[in-house]
């Protein structure tokens, strides 16, 4: 093996083909770029979700004076109800599920609203009484709030039984759409990218076809003949891969850590670490994606 | 050290057999012309012993190879130890004279201390020793004729297949090619050599191996272009390991 002779001709491939690389190396920039966007937004999601379950609490709202009346037939919720409930929370049926529970009165819960909506006019119109009393429950389990919610939705006195997970589901529901998109859209351009690579392959062996015929003619291994082609596209590719390794790392550092994550101060966001190993990950995938295409282009170009 | 047996070959789209059951034996050392009409199977001849192509039916052994049975990974080692060269040269325009003959030897491995030993060798050998650093375009035909021969004998190959290489020549540059042959000849390479050149073949009255419509019709040791009835001899009659099945039925 001659490795001068093969980086020559990999070197002479890569100029003649001064465009088409070009474009080869762009489309797995940003195709890769979309790909560490996607799983950083998985890793993101998936720090927010084990951060904010384990905090998520089921409310069990008590009836108020303004309660609809089909739930809450009795109006406020009177104080045998409430202990009603809290010795459910305390049975042997549902205490082992249950980490901890507190109660929250109407003076809490109209401390809680006006600190959350300072300087908002609404809280004028909201008086103490409106606001529902709440038993706050948290689970040793957040997944089980079922239990919670089928013991006591319909018991008297409760208004709603409801689990925060639920909001929290919309938002990561928005953040999986987001990143199950930016994967769809890799997908295609990475799609692209194969097609580009074996067609930029192609041209750059036709470009070489009297050199590959007397090579063919004067018994040059399949393998000797192949291997610039192939590294042609690897060299391409790996170009844009590191590009795309690089970008991704860069809005890591100065976006989500420089900007977000002074923005947000209480969001656990990903960090450099994060990036650092989903970048291998993105040139591994171009490498093996470029030689793959490569490979195959120009076994067909270049029967026996 | 070419043994070819009952190969027929048939193109696909084509009604007539380009070649109808030929069989021949080249010894080694031969220096075998083939002539014949456009069209009368030489190329397709050629093709196989270069095994760019494979018979319909039939076998081909070239220096002990199965070339219908040989594996595509091992037809690369098998065609470094053959030579061959063309009507039209074949070189590579952005390279020099040695550069050419060197880049033969580069593709298959050999060591940059085997090739500036053997590319001045047989560059002298073929007569162009001042010329090495010249590129094609700046040569005449012959000279670039000399130049792919080199190319093909630098390996020092057992067999050297020429397909017309004086084609394109005029008759003086011809006689030196042809000179350049006999000699690698003479080395002990077998050279087989497609020609339309009437008066090639007639002045160095070697073996004539003629084709007509895919068939051997003729096959004459120390031989002419055309057909002689008192000069020349037939092969079976001076090779008693002729196989009976060769096609001599211009021979009556």
């Amino acid at each position: 093996m001659r490795f001068g002779f093969v980086f020559g001709e990999i070197g002479h491939g890569l100029r003649r083909n001064v465009s088409m690389v070009v474009s080869v190396i762009l489309v797995t920039f940003i195709s890769l770029t979309f790909v560490g966007t996607a799983s950083l937004l998985q890793l993101q999601i998936g720090q927010m979700k084990s951060y904010w379950y384990d905090r998520a609490q089921v409310a069990i709202y008590m009836c108020t004076e303004v309660s609809p009346a089909d739930v809450c037939a009795q109006g406020e919720a009177s104080t045998d109800l409430k202990m009603a409930v809290e010795d459910k929370l305390k049975s042997p049926v549902l205490a082992p599920y249950i980490k901890q529970y507190f109660f929250e009165n109407h003076k809490q819960a109209y401390d809680k609203f006006e600190q959350q909506f300072a300087g908002n006019s609404v809280a004028k119109y909201v008086s103490p009484s409106q606001l529902n009393e709440t038993f706050w429950v948290s689970l040793k389990d957040p997944s089980k709030s079922q239990i919670i919610t089928e013991s006591f939705s319909g018991v008297a006195g409760v208004e709603e039984v409801r689990d925060q997970r639920s909001y929290l589901d919309q938002i990561f529901n928005i953040l999986n759409a987001a990143s199950i998109a930016a994967v769809g859209i890799a997908a295609l351009m990475l799609i692209s990218a194969a097609l580009l690579i074996s067609t930029t392959i192609r041209l750059s062996a036709f470009s070489r076809r009297r050199e590959i015929s007397i090579m063919r003619l004067v018994g040059a291994s399949n393998f000797y003949i192949q291997l610039p082609f192939i590294l042609e596209g690897v060299v391409a590719a790996t170009v844009g891969s590191l590009l795309a390794a690089g970008a991704v790392i860069s809005v890591v550092q100065f976006f989500v850590q420089g900007y977000l994550a002074t923005k947000l101060p209480f969001t656990n966001f990903v960090n450099l670490n994060d990036a650092l190993l989903v970048s291998p990950v993105l040139v591994g995938a171009g490498i093996f994606l470029s030689a793959i295409a490569s490979g195959f282009a120009i076994r067909r170009y270049l029967r026996i | 050290m070419i043994r070819i047996e009952n190969v027929t070959k048939q193109y696909k789209g084509s009604s007539r057999p380009a070649l109808n059951n030929v069989s021949l034996e080249i010894e080694k050392g031969d220096f075998v012309f083939l002539v014949g009409a456009s069209g009368s199977g030489k190329s397709s001849l050629m093709r196989l012993m270069l095994r760019e192509d494979i018979p319909s039916s039939g076998s081909v052994h070239v220096m002990g190879e199965n070339l219908v049975a040989i594996p595509s990974r091992r037809i690369p080692y098998f065609r470094r130890k053959l030579g061959v060269v063309f009507q039209d040269f074949r070189l590579l325009p952005s390279k020099t004279v040695a550069q050419n003959v060197a880049f033969s030897l580069e593709v298959i491995g050999k060591s940059q201390g085997f090739i500036h030993e053997a590319v001045p060798d047989v560059l002298a050998m073929v007569g162009l020793e001042g010329k090495v650093d010249r590129l094609p375009n700046e040569l005449s035909g012959g000279e670039q004729q000399r130049v792919a021969l080199a190319r093909a004998i630098v390996n020092k190959p057992a067999v050297l297949l020429a397909d017309e290489p004086t084609g394109n020549l005029d008759p003086a540059t011809s006689e030196g090619i042809m000179a350049l042959l006999e000699r690698i000849n003479l080395a002990g390479t077998t050279v087989v050599m497609a020609t339309h050149d009437r008066g090639i073949v007639d002045r160095l009255q070697k073996r004539v191996i003629e084709m007509r419509e895919g068939e051997i019709f003729r096959d004459q040791r120390s031989a002419g272009y055309q057909k002689t009835q008192t000069d020349s001899h037939p092969v079976g009659s001076w090779n008693l390991a002729v196989d009976q099945s060769w096609n001599l039925d211009g021979n009556n």
